[in-house]
């Protein structure tokens, strides 16, 4: 079941913005992201906005996809004008965009090449199941532009894997990101999950260690490691409330993630945000950057979120009526919030506290400095980058990153 | 004649219902209100003169009412001649004892009430003694005939006994189906004699209570003893002879009834004007200003508070606002008593005193209502005297101000409790007061198969959940009354509970040194449960003085991180942070600990001490 959206003002039906929004787009960077709602199947923990081919019934065709994201890239055109720079990334998510042939992912890449323009050396992901790829799709999503693939992997134990509901098996994830690299894709992320019921600490060790291998023959130069969040709603809530699975447990997380830390680390890799590790600023995933450091963005596809110009609004969630409203030439979004400067402020110590670059102190107010003094005191900032004026968190103080951005804020 | 201001005194009948809780008081009182046809058929509704909110949930009357009726006596040598009956419905609480003592002076008569199913139980005493200390004439009377279980010829012998008359004496009512309450109003009149005062010496008239009311003001209730007050005239209060002038004078029946005056021996109102209870003060004789009464009327014993709380607002900006509507309780209820206090834990408060838990739990609640606040109260204690080696003395209200100097001596308040129970039960509950350290004043049979059974206890081990104990342990027949009785040395300590080193004064309590060691385990486990994780090690710790006689840890939280954040969440996560740190707004500081609010709540109000409202 997909999580429910926020509550924010209405669209209005053209979709535009207030000038004031148009006036700063992409001053930060400008990036488009491409939601795919489609999955093969519903894993057990995932509430993204995702629909199997049954929960669609026969409203939605797959095969139509690709032509309503094009009317939705038209409408971001009338919407945005010439306001927005070429797209410094795009990111292909899900779902399961690889549900899609990459004929028709490339369709899309184009269309959005011929309406926003993509900077030179732009970096285009797409998220991929370890089993919806082939050696052939994975070659030919290169040569339509792809430059970077990002594999649900998850974990290298099997009885983990069931948990999750996944269908693919242990070794196929690994697998893939070799026919990637092999297939031209310089850049691949391996996306895992840990502290899942019933994962042992062995379980964890050869997943990561598995990863470890994938990092030093080149098939992956990123990976993002996830502790399992119980979403509200989905099936494994469900069967954790009727005790069949027992409730993640936060201290197993945090050795987890200290494992991870140490075997990442280990392998070469570096970590650049709470949950992402990478083996050089290359191989950093730009598009998430952009998140995180307050850069805009426009979302097409249902449920898909933007944020331009000091304006977050996202789209309806249902591909039936996102699909239905475009046809009608109206625009998909649901709801909207023009941030004010305290939630612009909020936003920027929530998110750039998670990066290893750290946020700037003169961000903070004098309280929020002194919070700043004694979070370092207690060992969850860096007094070494503290003297050099920026916020950076510890090792420890990663494990406990929203308690420190609540100190720091007002 | 029977006009109110204008009525013979030998035409007047003042009287009280009194029974144990349930009785049957205000059910009888409202056949009563339609026989009499002060109220008619249609507007009548079952407990009538239950009139506040909290009454009429809880089924029980908390205040005394009165209220004036005609009566035109049916049978007998009076047959056919009127009267005004002034009745008063008094609550059957232990908390309200003092409440009913106040009614019994008003009148010269009492109808004691007996639940035909039931029998005597403690409060049928308590009451009884209360209406034989006033001198009143006593009518036995046993209520709920109608019940299938009731046993009348029973329960007419035992109260006969107890009341000095014979079975046939006690006369039979049902208050539900009216049966037989003709016949008692008729025996009221016959029995009783009407009101005693001279006719012609200066007004003197008895305040019995005092109520303020939003519209007009406050209503002082009286009874006229001596001479009368005519609605002209300028009245003195005694005690301080401050002179006001009369706005209305008049009679309750059951709605105010405006009249010329008031009579010797009539029960009525009257509105000055005031805006302050505390200037027509219940207890004190009012007289008229032109022809002063000498000597004022024997009062009321204050009532003396039994137990006290902490009050304190969830909202520290709510402060003025309890401070006002404590003072506008206390308009009504002059057993309230309270003085700021502060607590490092939870801020600005207030130390109450109250006559029992069920006390306590009423004010508490009508503040929650009644102005919309939101409040903590801390664990109930009673008074304690401590005395030190230096020779100092302190009164300890709140167990956190337990001075910190070598103790020679603690005394503590004891009751004289009076428990009623079926002769099978006496060993269980010997036992539970021979467990809460109490010592036998003696054991009566009241009939065959019904016991008395005089305890004297601490106080402070009655006030938890002593009566829950008595009723499960005796299938819910026990009944409890007590009455203070002076207090005593006892082997009490203070136990502390410290977070992190750091005291917290609301859980601090005073307690007997044998129950030390079990109020610091089961403390330090409850909050242990209740305070979340930090992002260091919490001890909890209790102890006497420096003494540590239990300790839990809280673990450190290692992580509090989520951990995905993609473009799509971070409206959501900023949402969720911002109400998170509404949360923390919300939390108290100990030291570096934050203890959440619900953990103060939660904490303070375990199962255990639930107070009982019956
Ligand atoms: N069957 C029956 N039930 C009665 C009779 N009189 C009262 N009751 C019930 O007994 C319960 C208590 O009645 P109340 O009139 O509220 O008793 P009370 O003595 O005023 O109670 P307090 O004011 O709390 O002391 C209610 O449920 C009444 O309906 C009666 O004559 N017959
Ligand atoms: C949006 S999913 C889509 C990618 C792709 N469909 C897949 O599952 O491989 C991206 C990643 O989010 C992570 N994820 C999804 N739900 C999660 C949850 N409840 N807890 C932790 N991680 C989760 C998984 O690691 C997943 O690979
Ligand atoms: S495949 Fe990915 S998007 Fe689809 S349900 Fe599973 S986790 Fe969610
Ligand atoms: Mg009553």
């Amino acid at each position: 079941m997909p999580g429910v959206l926020p509550s924010g003002e209405p669209v209005p039906a053209d979709g535009s913005l207030p000038p004031a929004a148009l006036a700063g787009v992409g001053a930060n960077g400008f990036g488009v992201y491409v939601h795919v709602p489609f999955c093969a199947s519903r894993c057990g923990y995932c509430d993204f906005n995702t629909y199997t081919a049954a929960e669609l019934g026969s409203g939605v065709r797959r095969e139509d996809y690709a032509d309503t994201v094009l009317a939705e890239l038209a409408l971001a055109r009338r919407v945005l004008g010439c306001a927005a720079p070429p797209a410094d990334t795009v990111f292909f998510g899900g779902g399961t965009p690889t549900l899609l042939p990459p004929g028709e992912l490339a369709r899309i890449l184009d269309a959005i090449t011929d309406t926003f323009g993509l900077a030179p050396d732009a970096e285009v992901t797409t998220e991929a199941n370890p089993e919806s790829v082939t050696p052939a799709a994975l070659a030919a999503l290169r040569r339509a532009g792809f430059t970077r693939i990002s594999l649900g992997m998850q974990s290298a134990a099997s009885h983990v894997l069931a948990v999750l509901d996944r269908q693919h098996t242990p070794g196929r994830a690994i697998e893939a990101a070799r026919e990637a690299r092999d297939g031209g894709f310089r850049h691949v992320n391996l996306d895992l999950i840990y502290g899942t019921p019933g994962e042992r600490a062995e379980d964890w060790q050869t997943s990561l260690e598995q990863v470890a291998k994938a990092v030093a023959e080149h098939a992956a130069d990123h990976v993002s490691a996830y502790s399992l969040i119980v979403e509200e709603g989905t099936r494994l809530a469900a069967r954790i409330r009727r005790e069949e699975l027992a409730s993640p447990d936060p201290d197993v997380a945090a050795d987890r993630y200290l494992a991870a830390e140490g075997a990442l680390t280990g392998a070469g890799l570096g970590w650049y945000e709470v949950s992402n590790w990478a083996a050089d600023a290359a191989a950093q995933c730009r598009h998430n950057l952009l998140y995180w450091r307050g850069g805009d963005w426009w979302g097409v596809g249902p449920g898909a979120h933007s944020h331009v110009g000091g304006v977050r609004q996202w789209n309806v969630q249902h591909p039936a009526r996102h699909a239905d409203l475009l046809r009608r030439g109206r625009s998909p979004g649901q709801a909207r919030e023009v941030l004010t400067p305290e939630d612009r402020h909020v936003e920027e110590v929530m998110l750039r506290l998670r990066l290893a670059e750290g946020l700037p102190l003169d961000v903070l107010d004098p309280v929020g400095r002194q919070a700043a003094d004694r979070a370092t005191a207690d060992g969850l900032l860096s007094p070494g980058r503290r003297r050099n004026g920026q916020a950076v968190l510890t090792l420890r103080g990663r494990l406990l990153a929203d308690a420190v951005v609540r100190q720091l804020l007002p | 004649m029977l006009d109110p201001g204008a009525t013979d005194p030998e035409r007047i009948r003042n009287f009280c219902i009194i029974a144990h809780i349930d009785h049957g008081k205000s059910t009888l009182a409202d056949r009563m209100l339609q026989l009499t046809g002060v109220v008619s058929a249609r507007d009548m509704r079952a407990q009538y003169l239950d009139r506040m909110d909290i009454e009429r949930e809880r089924g029980i009357t908390i205040k005394s009412q009165a209220v004036r009726m005609p009566w035109t006596v049916r049978e007998g040598e009076q047959k056919g001649e009127s009267y005004v009956l002034n009745m008063i419905d008094t609550p059957g609480h232990v908390d309200f004892t003092y409440e009913v003592s106040r009614s019994l002076a008003a009148g010269e008569g009492a109808v004691l009430l007996v639940d035909a199913a039931q029998g005597i139980e403690a409060q049928t005493l308590a009451n009884l003694y209360l209406a034989m200390e006033n001198d009143l004439h006593v009518i036995p009377v046993l209520n709920k005939i109608d019940l299938p279980a009731a046993q009348p010829e029973k329960y007419a012998e035992e109260l006969a006994r107890l009341i000095g008359c014979q079975p046939e004496d006690c006369l039979r009512v049902s208050g539900k189906t009216g049966e037989g309450v003709a016949h008692l109003l008729d025996e009221i009149v016959r029995q009783m004699h009407g009101p005693t005062g001279q006719d012609d010496a200066p007004a003197r008239a008895m305040i019995f209570d005092s109520v303020y009311d939003v519209y007009r003001g406050v209503v002082t209730y009286v009874r006229v003893i001596d001479g009368r007050i005519e609605a002209r005239d300028r009245i003195k209060m005694m005690s301080t002879g401050a002179v006001h002038e009369l706005l209305e004078i008049g009679v309750i029946s059951p709605e105010p009834l405006k009249s010329p005056g008031l009579g010797g021996g009539e029960v009525g109102y009257l509105i000055t004007g005031v805006k302050d209870v505390r200037q027509s003060k219940v207890g004190d004789t009012v007289t008229i200003a032109a022809k002063p009464a000498a000597v004022a009327l024997a009062g009321y014993k204050e009532p003396k508070p039994m137990v006290y709380s902490g009050l304190y607002p969830i909202d520290g900006s709510d402060y003025p606002n309890l401070r006002d509507a404590l003072d506008r309780l206390k308009l009504n209820d002059a057993a309230l008593v309270y003085e700021p206090e502060t607590s490092a834990a939870l801020g600005f408060g207030f130390r109450c005193g109250f006559l029992g838990l069920l006390h306590l739990e009423i004010i508490r609640e009508r503040l929650e209502r009644e102005f919309d606040l939101d409040l903590i109260s801390t664990a109930p204690n009673v008074v304690y005297r401590v005395e030190l080696e230096d020779g100092a003395e302190h009164v300890v209200t709140n167990p956190s101000e337990y001075p910190a100097g070598k103790v020679a001596v603690v005394h503590e308040p004891v009751v004289r409790a009076t428990v009623l129970i079926p002769n099978d039960y006496v060993g269980a509950v010997m036992e539970i007061c021979q467990g809460r350290r109490g010592a036998l004043l003696g054991m009566d049979y009241l009939s065959q198969d019904r016991v008395e059974v005089r305890y004297t206890l601490p106080l402070a081990e009655i006030i938890y959940d002593f009566f829950d104990q008595l009723k499960s342990r005796t299938k819910g027949y026990a009944s409890l009354d007590y009455e203070t009785s002076g207090e005593q040395a006892g082997d009490l300590v203070k136990v502390d509970i410290l977070l992190q080193g750091e005291q917290v004064d609301a859980f601090s309590a005073i307690v007997h040194k044998d129950k030390a060691y079990q109020y610091g385990v089961s403390m330090t486990q409850r909050l242990r449960g209740l305070i979340p994780r930090q992002q260091f090690e919490v001890p909890i710790q209790a102890a006497i003085g420096s003494r540590v006689i239990a300790r839990e840890n809280i673990r450190a939280i290692r992580k509090d991180v989520l951990a995905k954040c993609y473009g799509g969440d971070i409206t959501r996560k900023r949402k969720l942070l911002e109400k998170q740190k509404e949360g923390k707004r919300r939390m108290k500081m100990v030291g570096r600990v934050e203890v959440p609010q619900e953990a103060f709540i939660a904490a303070l109000s375990s199962d255990g001490d639930k107070p009982t409202s019956k």
